[in-house]
């Protein structure tokens, strides 16, 4: 049973489609990102996810049923726009956000206990969260998210602001959810995050999809049949390389259409130089992110 | 526990807890009691002066020789103004007056004093015309008959019911007390209340907490939660109001002396009473939830609520009016307009017999306002609060409320 199934669905405003006939699903134990320049439409679909507001058309079902208030509590929800009762103390707004997705006071405080501990946020458990910088409220945030255990986390942008200290703890504790057989979907801007997170992706743009699947296949569908060399000695004209691009430190080899990059290694080897690095091309997901956004914008 | 009793506890905590709530369920009675305090203290420094105040007069018409002594006064004959002028400026006589020669057919009377007056003191006024009526009737009528004539009435009203049997409530200031001060109280209560549904909602919505919340409850539930914590806190001060007023009127009764015991309570006073602050309450604070569904910020979200809580204190404004023509058609229309019929209905009661068609009436129109105001501030919630920074335009509010 997938986590989620979204199935065509259409939102408007003013009668312009924010998200038009959009369909993905995400797996139980995998990181799926929803990915896609600013108004791409991706709040949109959360909240629709969510069912904190309606689509116009189509529909979604969230651990194989429609969202209900019981199911509700098997949702952790981080979303980008976020805040917390500033005059609250941190462990005081745990409880009773947590207590809003059904968890009894006792069972908060060992959790959120453990969880502050894991955060290093324990001492700052009994200060009001407008004493608290902005970080550490972004902390007690995604504990708040994750605290009563649910079976699927959508996170909006979750290291946005974050040093980089807090966003490797945190990026540790998104991928436990995964190794613990959670479904999360992460919605933000760095790529790199992505790839480094998630096993598929979902790109929309003007609030369609542009790119749906597994992060390697779309990378290998993107790439642009070159390796890339690093060597030391005099490289002499490759039969099969149409171009050779250089960069700082190593050479980009464009080959033709029927060279394979295993014959260029055999033939590169049989012309004497001493190959230090030798890797098929493959772009990045920022590259596919510019190119795919940029060829649909406007 | 269920998660609107959940929001219900947080609400209803989170608002007592307020410096502002705890500073104004306290404020009133310390405020009553300054007033009291303060009323004693004046009411000390105005009495009568116990020495005798005496007048001089000269009686230029004739035949004006007796009842010299009307109560504290001390009524002095001079024969002539010079002399007493003299004795006014020696300080031997307060002030004096003259009988001029044409009294009897002009019925005027020139007074003389050295304080600057606004108008004349009561006493003195009454002490002179006391004077001159009983020199005017002596020995033509009985002494008893000149004390009518100086007094006469003393009007007693007695109000019959339709079967022609003395009514119950007997009407009167002291039956306009308690509806008064409970309207009073039922008016701030209705402002102060819907002002913390507003202020939380507000807050919510600036510190970005709404969708956190909506991830885990329905807009209903969210609404209904916080609309009765806030309701049973707003409660609660109202209780703490109503409890120290027979505390506060034992102490006023000093000061105010025999007026406390005219003081009735309607007979369906305390059941309409509870009935209309729940109404009222209700109808306020969900519309103040779609204002603040609709405002960018708690500051402008105040101003528009400003527009229907204005309504609230409204009665008091026209007060005067109301007591003259408590059953005027203007107060009658305005008692079943829902957003003025709570506090009016409770100042009507106390002034007049409000019949039970307009008490209904009033009553089915709060529900259906609430039923209504519900609706609309859902829909509102569900269309704008996660919209922040801006306030969307009236023509777009009423198009998207037609899109449903």
């Amino acid at each position: 049973m997938p986590a989620v199934e979204v199935n065509h669905i259409v939102k408007s405003y003013a009668d312009k489609a924010v998200v038009n006939d959009l369909s993905f699903s995400v797996a139980q134990g995998e990181i799926f990102g929803l990915i896609g320049p600013n108004g791409a439409g991706k709040t949109t679909t959360i909240r629709m996810m969510m069912d904190i507001i309606k689509p116009d058309s189509g529909d979604v079902t969230i651990l194989g049923e429609k969202l209900s208030e019981a199911s509700k509590n098997k949702l952790g929800y981080l979303p980008e726009e976020r805040g917390l009762y500033r005059k609250l103390t941190a462990i005081d707004s745990i409880i009773y956000l947590a207590s809003l997705k059904g968890m009894d006071r006792h069972s908060v405080e060992e959790k959120a206990d453990e969880l502050l501990n894991q955060t290093g946020m324990l001492p700052h458990k009994g200060k009001k969260i407008e004493e608290l910088s902005r970080g550490m409220g972004q902390i007690i945030q995604f504990i708040v998210t994750i605290i009563h255990n649910p079976e699927l986390v959508i996170l909006d942008e979750p290291f946005a602001g974050l040093d980089p200290v807090n966003t490797e703890l945190l990026k540790r504790m998104v991928a436990d959810l995964r190794n613990h057989g959670k479904a999360v979907i992460l919605s933000t801007h760095q790529m790199n995050e992505v790839e480094e997170l998630c096993d598929r992706i979902l790109m929309i743009n003007h609030g369609r999809s542009v790119l749906y699947g597994k992060l390697p296949e779309i990378q290998s569908k993107y790439r642009s049949n070159s390796v890339l060399l690093e060597f030391e000695g005099k490289l002499e004209e490759v039969p099969g390389v149409t171009e050779k691009r250089t960069h700082k430190g190593y050479v980009e080899l464009v080959l033709d259409g029927k060279t394979t990059p295993q014959q260029i290694l055999e033939r590169l080897v049989s012309t004497g130089i001493t190959i230090n690095r030798f890797e098929v091309a493959t772009p990045s997901l920022n590259e596919i992110f510019l190119k795919v956004v940029g060829k649909n914008h406007g | 526990m269920d998660k609107m009793l959940l929001i219900f506890r947080h609400e209803f905590l989170h608002t007592i807890k307020r410096t502002g709530f705890i500073i104004l369920t306290f404020a009133l009675p310390v405020l009553a009691l300054l007033a009291i305090g303060i009323s004693h203290i004046a009411s000390g420094l105005i009495k009568p002066p116990a020495e005798v105040t005496k007048i001089g007069y000269v009686d230029e018409a004739g035949g004006f020789e007796e009842f010299t002594s009307p109560g504290n006064m001390t009524l002095v004959r001079f024969d002539t103004r010079e002399a007493a002028t003299r004795a006014l400026i020696k300080k031997d006589i307060n002030e004096y007056f003259v009988i001029p020669l044409d009294y009897i057919s002009a019925g005027i009377i020139n007074r003389y004093t050295v304080q600057k007056e606004v108008t004349p003191p009561s006493a003195t006024a009454t002490a002179i015309k006391n004077f001159l009526s009983s020199n005017l009737l002596a020995w033509k009528v009985p002494a008893t008959t000149v004390a009518r004539i100086e007094a006469p009435l003393n009007l007693v009203t007695t109000t019959l019911t339709a079967t022609g049997n003395v009514a119950t409530e007997q009407g009167g200031l002291g039956n306009l007390v308690v509806p008064g001060v409970f309207g009073l109280l039922l008016a701030l209560a209705l402002v102060f209340s819907s002002t913390y549904v507003l202020q939380g909602l507000g807050e919510e919505k600036e510190n970005r907490l709404m969708e956190i919340l909506l991830s885990s409850v329905s807009t209903r539930q969210l609404i209904t939660g916080k609309v009765l914590g806030i309701g049973a806190a707003g409660l609660v001060q109202v209780v703490v109001w109503v409890v120290s007023i027979p505390f506060l009127l034992n102490l006023a009764s000093s000061s105010i002396g025999g007026f406390i015991s005219t003081i009735q309570i309607p007979a369906n006073f305390l059941v309409l009473g509870v009935t209309y602050f729940i109404l009222g309450y209700l109808l306020f604070a969900v519309l103040s939830a779609g204002v603040a569904a609709i405002s960018a910020t708690v500051r402008e979200g105040q101003g528009l609520a400003s527009i229907f809580t204005l309504f609230a204190i409204a009665p008091f404004w026209f007060f005067s009016l109301l007591l003259v023509f408590p059953n005027s058609p203007i107060w009658v229309v305005f008692s079943i307009f829902p957003f003025s019929a709570p506090v009016l209905v409770m100042l009507r009661l106390g002034m007049t017999g409000v019949p039970a068609w307009q008490l209904a009436a009033s009553i089915a129109v709060l529900v259906l306002s609430i039923v209504g105001g519900l609706l609309l501030a859902a829909k509102l919630l569900r269309t704008y609060i996660l919209m922040y920074g801006k306030r969307p335009k009236l023509v777009e509010i009423i198009r998207n409320l037609r899109r449903g």
